[in-house]
């Protein structure tokens, strides 16, 4: 089982967009995937729309991600979080770490700029 | 350069097969489970199995899905150890069978049928949704499993607060936010409780005591209420099953098994705050009971090591709870050891309070020992050296050692004394004037030779009336715990102003408002730590129940209507919170002596009756006064007003005469229990600077300073 990830170029950033379950089983698979978009200074939006459950190992594993971007300067935005997915990550203290955008078409606008 | 591929370390390779699992010989330190490169090492102690398996579960199958039996290689000593390559930790439950005799003459009570909780457990499921009902057919109950402490801190450090200026705030994680009116996300969790942090800044609180949060059974009392037949609840949790597994039923993410970084993420924001956690715990004894009581872990891996047994294989039970940790043991010493530095090193805890604490310095023959090499020990450990550590210090089995607990130094108690001595006073007994005295200067007379922060002054605390119950009845009405009212205090040393429970009458009303004032007045102003019972300060009643443990319902929970309703009350504890923080003299933590050490021209602390200077100590005397100089604050180190504080417990009013200040400072009204509070900066100059008329049943708080230029 993987998720399945879908990336765009757009003006100012690269979208990248996940579906599926974020697991312990899954997670492995997908650090190693998004790793890559991860270059210096880029700019990353993570479109979890289609995620429908991030477990604690899939939390872990986008904490992982952003720490990585944090060292090459790269900035992730994370869109499309679904309640259930945005309360867990409030009440365990995982969004404190995240830009957290409600709109992906507003964000990239942003980021174009 | 990049760090070294740490897959290039020799042990990250099995060396074993145990059926369809590679292994090898684990380490047998840490205890529990501990991710390692590559796998899981397990490690648990008994000395008396005969043999030992790891069992494996899939999460919340019935059945395990693998048991492996230890080889004799990997046991070291008696620890079992042994590392399983390619688990998925995130849906793993595992447990311990051992077997060996069963034989309660000699102290062992094997049982290879039960599956058995790790001991050092960092993570518990099975309990994840408070209150609901289980599979009791299941074969594992508290199940381990295994936890990545990899929680992101960012820059949270100790606030190190010195304990003489702490003041501590009593409270239940599910009772503070489970009532419908509590408005939060997740009522009842540590989510829901960091959202009330807001409020508790605003009360000016800065420790927050919770009771206990290692994973417990809240369904394990047999009880129902007897009128309603609804289930009775552990709901205060003083039953221990997982000393290092915060409560998953306490966290609004348990059933994702994220509790640890839930309750972490609490302690984290409650930091930001400038809020210090303390944490309950209950070292006394277990879960499991006397004989009657389930095998859950301990007793199943070496009863004889873990419980305080008699000669002939008995439990001793000075807890009042059937079994008692042996906790000089040195495998229990280390057990305890071990929890309280991961409480500290991995949830960034600031304190401990210890549930009837004097069980810690008995001999496993439960002898008292002079010098019990377990708190000597925590006093001393290099990862605990900051945190507050607090003994409840008495026991279930007569052993009260308030003024006299093992302290080396660090240890503080709750002060029992205080809590009567305040409340017998308050209440109009004659004959309590220089016992007062005493306790508000911090107990001397308990504490010499230690500082004065060795004392917690409390009036009220969960097991117990609440400060509302104390005014409003004068016996317990327990009824609802479902034990013909046997069980609680009796010795409450409360008045109920006239009438029992609930009163219309407005005289009632108002005097038990000054009653709650004056009790809080005397309770932070004295020297010493003062807690309050969370709720306390919006008058909380539990109906004149005086031992909730039981009760999940609305008379325990904190109603937040009464932020509203109750709004002089908290308004009155605000500013008394805040007056206590604005004035060092009151936060000396060396006892006053009652002489002058700065040449200042006042002792440090002075006594005053009606008259100034002349404090009635005979027995029928019931008013008091203190007065601070803010000379002596801190030794003398820095700059503080006078202090005045006079409480009149007499049925009538009295007109009191005040110490003179010195030229050109005059006497600033902060709070009168009868009439009003200020803010603190804002006190009134008082129209007549040399006396004071104070009502019945009241309490005053002078500030002696410069008269305002302004100032009419």
């Amino acid at each position: 089982m993987t998720v399945k990830v879908s990336s765009q170029e757009r003006t100012g950033a690269t979208v990248v967009a996940l579906e599926g379950e974020i697991n312990s089983t899954t997670s492995g698979g997908l650090q190693s995937q998004l790793l890559p978009f991860i270059g210096q200074g880029s700019v990353v939006l993570i479109d979890l729309t289609g995620i429908s459950y991030i477990s604690s190992a899939g939390l872990r594993t986008l904490l992982i991600v952003h720490r990585h971007a944090q060292q090459l300067d790269a900035e992730i935005t994370l869109v499309g979080l679904s309640d259930e997915v945005s309360f867990v990550m409030s009440a365990t203290g995982f969004l404190d770490f995240f830009r957290v955008a409600e709109d992906l078409d507003a964000e990239l606008e942003r980021a174009g700029r | 350069m990049s760090t070294q591929d740490i897959r290039e370390r020799i042990d990250a390779f099995p060396t074993h097969r145990i059926g369809p699992y590679r292994v090898r010989a684990g380490r047998p330190l840490p205890y529990g489970a501990t991710p390692v490169p590559g796998g899981v090492n397990f490690s648990v102690y008994s000395d008396g199995a005969t043999s030992m398996s790891l069992v494996l579960f899939e999460r919340g199958a019935t059945q395990p899905s693998a048991e492996l039996e230890f080889p004799p290689e990997f046991r070291i000593g008696s620890v079992y150890a042994m590392t399983v390559f390619g688990l998925d930790a995130e849906n793993l439950e595992y447990g311990f069978r051992a077997d060996g005799p069963f034989d309660p003459a000699r102290g062992d009570r094997f049982d290879g049928v039960k599956v058995l909780s790790d001991p050092y457990a960092r993570l518990i499921s099975g309990r994840e949704v408070w209150g609901r009902e289980p599979d009791w057919d299941n074969v594992y109950h508290y199940r381990s499993q295994v936890l990545n402490d990899d929680f992101d801190w960012g820059g949270d450090r100790p606030l190190r607060i010195p304990a003489e200026d702490l003041v501590i705030y009593e409270t239940h994680v599910r009772g503070f936010t489970r009532h419908p009116s509590s408005k939060v996300s997740a009522p009842g969790t540590y989510a829901g409780m960091r959202e009330k942090i807001p409020y508790l800044r605003e009360l000016g609180v800065n420790c927050l005591e919770l009771l206990p949060v290692f994973e417990f059974d809240e369904l394990d009392n047999p009880r129902t209420d007897p009128v309603t037949g609804e289930r009775l609840y552990n709901y205060w949790g003083y039953n221990t099953v997982s000393f290092f597994a915060p409560k998953a039923g306490y966290a609004a993410t348990g059933p994702f098994g994220m509790q640890a970084d839930e309750f972490k993420s609490l302690v984290k924001e409650l930091h930001k705050a400038g809020i210090e956690v303390v944490l309950d715990v209950v070292f006394n004894h277990t879960a499991e009971g006397n004989e009657q009581g389930p095998t859950i872990s301990f007793r199943g891996l070496d009863n004889a090591t873990y419980y305080m047994l008699t000669p002939r294989g008995e439990y001793y039970n000075f807890s009042g709870t059937g079994n008692t940790v042996n906790c000089n043991h040195p495998v229990v010493r280390d057990f305890v050891l071990s929890c309280l530095r991961h409480w500290v090193a991995e949830y960034h805890i600031d304190g401990f309070r210890f549930d009837l604490a004097a069980i810690l310095d008995r001999a496993p023959d439960g002898t008292p020992l002079p010098n019990p090499p377990l708190l000597e020990q925590l006093a001393h450990d290099p990862i605990l050296r900051h945190t507050k550590l607090i003994a409840e210090a008495w026991d279930a089995a007569g052993l009260y050692q308030v003024g006299n607990f093992p302290n080396y130094g660090r240890w503080s108690e709750w002060n029992g004394k205080y809590r009567d001595t305040v409340r017998r006073f308050v209440k109009g007994e004659p004959g309590l004037v220089g016992e007062l005295a005493t306790r508000m200067a911090g107990s001397p007379d308990l504490y010499q030779g230690r500082t004065s922060s060795a004392s917690v002054n409390f009036i009220t605390a969960h097991d117990g009336f609440t400060l509302a119950d104390l005014v409003s009845y004068n016996d317990k009405h327990n009824e609802a715990n479902g034990e013909n009212n046997n069980d609680g205090a009796s010795d409450n040393n409360s008045w109920n102003c006239g009438e029992e429970g609930p009163s219309a009458l407005a005289h009632v009303r108002e005097l038990r408002m000054r009653q709650m004032k004056n009790l809080l007045t005397i309770l932070l102003t004295s020297q010493g730590i003062p807690m309050i019972l969370a709720g306390d300060e919006v008058g909380r009643t539990q109906l004149g129940n005086n031992n909730t443990y039981c009760q999940d319902n609305e008379l325990s929970w904190f109603d937040w209507g009464r932020v509203e309703t109750n709004a002089e009350l908290l308004d009155f504890s605000r500013k008394l919170i805040a007056f206590r923080h604005a004035h060092p003299v009151l936060r000396t933590s060396d006892h006053p002596t009652g002489t002058d050490r700065v040449g200042s021209g006042y002792p440090d602390v002075s006594w005053h009756g009606v008259g100034a200077w002349a404090p009635d100590w005979a027995d029928h005397g019931r008013v008091l006064a203190m007065m601070r100089c803010g000379r002596h604050a801190k030794g003398g180190t820095v700059a503080d007003d006078h202090v005045y504080v006079a409480v009149n417990a007499h049925w009538e009013a009295h007109d009191l005469e005040l110490p003179a200040l010195p030229d050109g400072q005059r006497w600033h009204l902060f709070a009168d229990t009868g009439t009003a509070v200020h803010p603190v900066g804002g006190e009134p100059e008082l129209k007549h600077p040399g006396r004071f008329h104070l009502g019945a049943h009241s309490a005053v708080v002078l500030v002696g300073r410069a008269a305002h230029p302004t100032t009419a």
